[in-house]
């Protein structure tokens, strides 16, 4: 069965594959490990897939920065429910490097993290199959915030206060 | 105080849904006990030795007579007729029902409270000076700046799962009764070179199994850029604080490990590059919020000496319960917690009941938690002091002993908590048992003697001028001494004297400490200063020079 996860809200049929994964054909995007693409970067741009990063929380996202313009999507790894650096990650690629592409968290990823992560900018979730459905209401869990957010790269809203 | 409008009421009522939903699921078997464990501790509750533990949060340590009445009703309709109330200026209930913490949240919601930032790793509920608005040599009231850091840190979406715990004080004068220098990040409000106001900011302080006192990250700080600033020490935290080791993922073991010059340039770097605008407190908010702390409607009033003619036990209270107010003819009064035979910082509903009254009769109805874990009424006419008095007297609340040895903070202990070796609670006992004597205390002076029950120092014991730490040697109580700290603005961490004792020994190895103070001391000089002037040999060789246990 195809990879399922949610995209801007809705469920989609993942159309990316990471690279130890074998490719399906309507899998046309290449998610690279972060190592592999800084030791193989021109091979990987050689290629006709379109390009994804793959972080690591321990990764710095400034490192990766140079290479945005040339990916179509980055990955941040949540390994563990308490492991929270990749909501920083996600921010900065959002707000200080724009990154404009698809910004996926996956591995760890439950609905009660959606909300606080799409206000750091991510717009797809990869997770369990079945909790896909159950998992679209969790974007409204709150109705206000208090903080300006980046969520669907929208600037502050008026109801934020800070 | 503040009040909520509809974003706060929204935000506080979908956290309930939020909450009664998780629950549901975790009692479905839908969560796991360690995914539900992250979601609970987002919400106060913790599972301890004999039944969970929530823990409400008191923003700044402030509260109405209506909060404090809900804070009673709780107590009967959910516990056991009581609540601790704690270092941090918040409350704890030892005896809820998982299954009802959804009501107990939806019941708090109703008079502007939560659990929201009482635990987990998150930035958790701020806290202030208990004297805040009413200490006469004040910079600036901290609160309207609680408020905001309270509103911008609550559900922060970048900081809400970082390496541990992240504990913020704020205050105004230069007296420090939050201990910030024991806080992840302490915010003083300072005036800078021109006079104007604004902030120093500290960080890296702790207590825990590594005790340390925080450090100057800026000397001064603009006042509109608070937020950016704590964004940016917050998100270095977030990235480079360890995670591998528990009890190393404070910020103060990155602070210590990296220096405290390698971590200001880190935050002044981040800072540089945060975008400053949206998170500017702008001046509009600034005034929406203060006005919220406006003085209450203080009447034109002389002092005057209500001692004049009452009895030796209203004289005493009076001196040692109640403190100087900046408006005249008003005094702040201390509602002490720490009668003898129960656990301090320990009120039953019948009293919360009871303060509530009286605050609206005496204070404007309002009332403030202590760090010491006393609670104040901080707005009493001179004139009705003693009326207020026989109230508290009555419902014993009124032992005069704020600031003297009894006055201990103490965490729960054995008796309640599930990671303690000893019990706190019962050593305090017998403290109070062998120091009965008030004219004794009295002439100690000021004296802050903190407790706790095992290394991760809730009792906060390294910064009492006396500090006990319970642990367990061969499944016995024995309890380590210390001595010379401080949690004021001169802040020090306390120096073992050598190896610990039985309970049974805690009181008399007090007395002994205080025997070589009282023989020693030069006039007026505190227990502590003697013991920053003498060093601590003399103490110690009066402690074991015949080992009690011999």
């Amino acid at each position: 069965m195809p990879r399922r996860l949610l995209r801007d809200r809705r469920i989609v049929v993942d159309d990316w594959h990471y690279l130890d994964e074998a490719a399906e054909p309507h899998e046309t995007g290449l998610i690279v490990p972060f190592d592999r693409w800084v030791a193989e970067r021109e091979r990987f741009l050689a290629g006709s897939s379109r390009l994804g990063v793959l972080l690591e929380p321990s990764q710095a996202v400034e490192q990766l920065a140079p290479d945005l313009p040339r990916l179509s999507l980055v990955a941040v790894r949540f390994p563990s429910p308490s492991d929270g650096r990749g909501y920083t990650q996600g921010r900065l690629l959002r707000e200080r490097w724009r990154f404009a592409g698809e910004l996926r968290a996956m591995d760890y990823v439950r609905a009660d993290q959606l909300f606080f992560l799409a206000r750091c900018g991510f717009n797809a979730f990869q997770m369990a199959d079945q909790e896909l459905e159950g998992a679209l209401g969790a974007f409204h869990t709150f109705s206000a915030e208090y903080q300006a957010s980046n969520d669907a790269g929208l600037a502050a809203h008026p109801r934020h206060r800070y | 105080m503040y009040r909520y409008d509809a974003i706060d009421k929204t935000l506080v009522a979908e956290r309930v849904a939020q909450f009664r939903d998780q629950t549901r699921r975790f009692l479905a078997g839908e969560l796991s006990d360690d995914e539900f464990r992250h979601l609970r501790l987002r919400n106060g509750l913790y599972l301890q030795r004999h039944a969970p533990m929530l823990r409400v949060a008191i923003p700044y340590g402030l509260l109405s007579s209506t909060q404090l009445r809900m804070l009673a009703t709780i107590a009967r309709r959910y516990d056991r007729g009581y609540g601790h109330f704690t270092t941090r200026q918040n409350i704890q209930y030892n005896w809820p029902k998982v299954e009802d913490v959804p009501d107990i949240l939806a019941d708090l919601a109703t008079v502007e409270m939560h659990a929201i930032q009482t635990s987990g790793n998150c930035i958790r509920n701020v806290t202030s000076d208990h004297l805040a608005g009413v200490a006469a040599n004040e910079l600036e009231d901290p609160r309207p700046w609680c408020e905001i850091i309270r509103q911008w840190s609550t559900f922060h979406p970048e900081f809400t799962y970082l390496p541990r715990k992240f504990k913020i004080a704020v205050t105004g004068t230069p007296e420090d009764r939050a201990a910030s220098l024991v806080h992840d990040v302490g915010v003083h409000i300072v005036r800078g070179p021109a006079g104007e106001l604004g902030f120093e900011i500290l960080a890296g302080g702790g207590l825990g199994r590594t005790p340390i006192i925080g450090q100057v990250v800026r000397e001064f700080l603009p006042r509109e850029h608070l937020l950016s600033y704590l964004e940016a020490i917050l998100r270095v935290y977030n990235l480079e604080g360890r995670r591998d080791n528990l009890t190393k993922a404070r910020i103060k073991i990155l602070v210590r490990s990296l220096g405290i010059e390698e971590f200001r340039r880190r935050v002044e770097t981040e800072w540089q590059q945060i975008a400053k605008e949206p998170l500017r407190v702008q001046p509009a908010e600034l005034a929406r919020v203060s006005a919220y702390f406006a003085a209450p409607a203080y009447r034109q009033l002389a002092d005057m000496d209500p001692a004049q003619g009452r009895e030796t036990a209203f004289r005493a209270w009076y001196r040692h319960n109640t403190q100087a107010h900046k408006i005249p003819g008003y005094r702040v009064v201390y509602v002490s917690l720490k009668k003898p035979d129960v656990a301090p910082g320990d009120a039953t509903d019948a009293q919360m009941d009871l303060i509530a009254d009286l605050a609206e009769r005496f204070s404007f109805g309002e009332i403030r938690v202590t760090h010491t874990q006393n609670l104040v009424l901080a707005d009493v006419e001179q004139a009705r002091a003693y009326e207020l008095w026989q109230a508290l007297a009555a419902a014993g609340l009124a032992t005069p002993n704020i600031g003297t040895l009894t006055d201990m903070i103490c965490c729960p202990g054995l008796d309640f908590c599930s990671l303690a070796n000893a019990g706190s609670i019962e050593v305090a006992k017998l403290i109070n048992e062998r120091f009965d004597d008030y004219d004794y205390l009295y002439d100690l002076g000021e004296l802050d003697v903190k407790m706790s029950g095992c290394m991760n120092a809730c009792g906060h014991h390294h910064v009492g001028h006396i500090g006990i730490l319970g642990v367990d040697k061969g499944g016995e109580e024995w309890y380590q001494i210390t001595i010379g700290g401080a949690a004021g603005a001169d802040a020090s961490l306390g120096h073992v004297i050598g190896p610990s004792v039985p309970k049974c020994e805690v009181p008399e190895t007090i007395a002994r400490l205080l025997s070589v103070y009282v023989e020693r001391r030069d006039a007026e000089e505190r227990f502590l200063d003697t013991v920053r002037r003498l060093g601590i040999k003399p103490f110690k060789e009066r402690v074991y020079a015949t080992s009690p246990a011999a």
